[in-house]
């Protein structure tokens, strides 16, 4: 066949691998309506049917701060300075749900969206996002509900003060997010194959909470436990939580050291997300 | 000069088969190992041709072999062949599901793939909205559905039930308003699966007439995988036979349904499976007659013909009580008809051994809707012992006849087409 002048552009090419890391922004904008209804489906059919409706949002981490103040501080006797427990609390949950429910949610990506995958092509990556973006929706009501209960307490004459460092509260977030993500597609790419994992997110995550000082000040850790002290210092989360009261509540230190390091594994972590998501969205619906 | 717009070059496709998981581990780590030695991945050399019948010496099989193909711009392109001939795996990496293990896709259209109607359709959700999520999904734009949105309703007949939730819909209205967003989808390239053969009739109508407008009216370059012959035949311009993951014809739509015919039939007439339990009975020959003229396995018939059937066996041993029967096997497998001689109160008493046993057959119109049709003996004594089970003991493609007076292809998704005498009856008077 005599190559005509138009047969050498090609549109797009079908071929068996992706490059090491092809990040495809032009197609992932072309999907941007898909990410915004992926979006508005996960917000509006939690809440289909239900009486309460989006309230649901602001019930589990009220009253897991209700739980927590009761059994960590009046039974357990953590110290919160100044600052309510109940507030203490609130702030660190929000945080770490939002962490939780974006490494949970991406997780299992390609296995609960195996039929969607099986049967259409369009960006993998779209999930995913759709994730992190509807759960910062969901952790925007909470943020309301704590900005509520901010204003209840300082009303009623408790010493809450603010720095200037809560306006980088929203980058601290985005960081959140991007290691929940990170950590997701991580694991969603091994658990095609290796189902193991799957058992291991769920009580994980839960076992995780507790080493990134999300019911204790980070300072807390290393007066009563000296030895063992290290496993929270070397958990990026707790800087990020510990950072996050520190921004809202304007207690405890904020680590440059620490935070520098959270940051670096965030990235790495989420740039060996990308690469193996990358790797496996290809192919994995043969294993799946 | 040639427009291609799609362009397929050594395509294969490897499955593993069994567990995966068991072993996974250990295949991936030695396919590293060879890796880092530069070497190339021990799992791609071995591998079976696809034949499910046979057992084969590996774990990996190729589903797909060497596929090479070239498809026009407002080319329409039938894929046909037997189940597991690879067609939906082809599909699969076309629209980018899964990718080859080996060989590359170019293409110069945004490619869309109708594996499947209602992909994503979410049941909380009201029709509406799932009319602008399955569009987004399918590669649609929010403006690009808006702007069709009407049409779409209208195609689908849903009108009433719009802003209700789906999983509240009959599946016949799930079916419709996928298909009604699908169809209002404008890629330049459509990979469409067997997704007509959901739905009613009136549905499939209507949905094959729209697949003729996109493919027709609005020059649109498909690729459509289907089993039925009608609708392919109708719709393509071109055509591919597969057979175990190789592309074994291409030609135009005629010739390929032609071959692939040839191969079906070819497929039933191999090695008829002869289980003798007992020495009792041999068969001797058997002579099929169609208006008096012998006919092979493979033949052409004619929508109301009839066969006539003539057996000899030779008997071995006394029997009593002696059955025979014929299974008709449609092309999808479905057992259509079902003869037996106790059915039509023919009864086969006293056989001496030595003896000739002569009988003829002779079936009423045959009136199944055309296609290939294959049958199956079975010989036995009073309907439980078996003595002969032959499979594919006869094979043949029926055609439309002027015995149904209509001019179009008698629906494919129907069984058979029943005679029927039509009339107005005189009104009785009242004097």
């Amino acid at each position: 066949m005599n190559p005509t002048p138009q047969s050498k552009e090609w549109l797009f090419e079908i071929t068996p691998k992706n490059k090491f890391l092809s990040l495809n922004f032009k197609e992932i904008w072309q999907y941007r309506d898909l990410l915004m209804l992926f979006v508005k489906r996960d917000i509006i059919t939690v809440y289909k049917q239900t009486v309460l409706g989006p309230l649901w949002y602001l019930i589990q981490p009220l009253f897991t701060s209700i739980t927590f103040t009761i059994i960590f501080n009046n039974v357990a006797g953590i110290k919160t300075g100044t600052i309510p427990p109940f507030l203490f609390n609130l702030g660190s949950i929000m945080v770490w749900n939002y962490f939780t429910a974006c490494l949970t949610g991406t997780s299992d990506t390609f296995k609960s969206n195996a039929s969607i995958f099986g049967k259409v092509y369009f960006p993998r990556i779209i999930t995913p996002l759709s994730i992190v973006i509807s759960n910062l929706l969901k952790f925007g009501i909470q943020f309301g509900i704590f900005i509520a209960f901010y204003i209840f307490y300082y009303v009623r004459g408790f010493n809450l003060s603010l720095n200037v460092s809560v306006l980088f509260f929203p980058v601290l977030i985005a960081f959140m997010g991007i290691l929940g993500l990170g950590l997701g597609m991580v694991i969603s790419s091994m658990v095609t194959k290796y189902r193991d994992l799957n058992n291991l997110v769920g009580f994980g995550v839960q076992l995780l909470m507790y080493i990134s000082a999300v019911m204790y000040p980070m300072e807390l850790i290393k007066q009563k436990l000296p030895n063992l002290g290290w496993i929270v210092e070397y958990n990026p989360l707790a800087y990020v939580i510990e950072t996050s009261r520190y921004m809202l509540l304007n207690i405890g230190d904020i680590s440059f050291l620490g935070l520098t390091y959270a940051m670096v594994v965030t990235l790495v972590i989420f740039f060996s997300g990308l690469l193996v998501f990358n790797r496996t969205e290809k192919s994995f619906i043969d294993t799946v | 000069m040639k427009d291609i717009i799609l362009k397929a070059e050594n395509i294969s496709k490897q499955y593993r088969l069994g567990q995966v998981g068991t072993g996974t581990l250990s295949h991936d780590l030695n396919r590293w190992w060879y890796k880092i030695r530069g070497k190339e991945n021990p799992y791609l050399k071995i591998g079976d041709t696809n034949d499910r019948s046979t057992k084969g010496t590996s774990d990996y099989v190729w589903a797909l072999q060497d596929i090479n193909f070239e498809v026009e711009r407002g080319e329409v392109l039938g894929i046909i062949g037997k189940n597991g001939a690879g067609k939906s795996t082809l599909l699969k990496i076309l629209s980018k599901v899964t990718a080859p293990t080996t060989g590359s896709i170019k293409s110069r259209g945004r490619i869309a793939s109708l594996l499947e109607v209602g992909t994503g359709f979410n049941g909380e959700m009201t029709g509406r909205e799932n009319i602008f999520l399955n569009g987004a999904i399918l590669g649609m734009t929010k403006k690009e559905i808006a702007s069709k949105l009407d049409e779409i309703i209208e195609f689908s007949g849903c009108e009433r039930y719009i802003d209700t939730p789906v999983k509240r819909y009959s599946s016949g209205m799930t079916v419709r308003l996928a298909f009604a967003v699908a169809a209002f989808l404008e890629p330049e390239i459509l990979v469409v699966d067997e997704v007509l053969a959901v739905g009613d009739a009136e549905f499939q109508k209507k949905a094959i007439g729209k697949m003729q407008d996109i493919s027709r009216g609005e020059g649109r370059t498909v690729l459509f995988v289907s089993h039925n012959m009608a609708a392919v035949k109708s719709l393509c311009t071109r055509g591919i036979v597969m057979e175990f993951g190789k592309i074994i014809f291409e030609g135009s739509i005629d010739d390929s349904i032609n071959y692939y015919s040839e191969i079906f039939s070819k497929t039933f007439k191999e090695d008829p499976i002869h289980k003798d339990y007992a020495n009792k009975i041999e068969f001797r020959f058997s002579n099929f007659e169609v208006n008096d003229k012998l006919i092979h396995s493979g033949a052409t018939l004619f929508l109301g013909q009839k066969i006539k059937l003539k057996l000899q066996f030779l008997i071995k041993d006394n029997l009593d009580d002696l059955s025979i029967a014929f299974d008709v096997i449609n092309k999808s497998g479905e057992l259509v008809s079902h003869l037996t001689n106790e059915d039509d109160g023919f009864y086969i008493y006293k056989l001496v051994k030595g003896d000739f046993l002569n009988i003829e057959i002779e079936t009423a119109e045959l009136l199944f809707i055309p296609g290939f049709y294959c049958i199956n003996l079975w010989v036995g004594i009073a309907q439980r012992q078996a003595l002969y089970d032959i499979k594919n003991f006869f094979s043949f493609s029926l055609e439309q006849s002027n015995y149904s007076k209509r001019t179009k292809a008698l629906p494919q998704h129907a069984k058979m087409y029943l005679h029927s005498n039509w009339k107005i009856p005189d009104i009785a008077k009242n004097d």
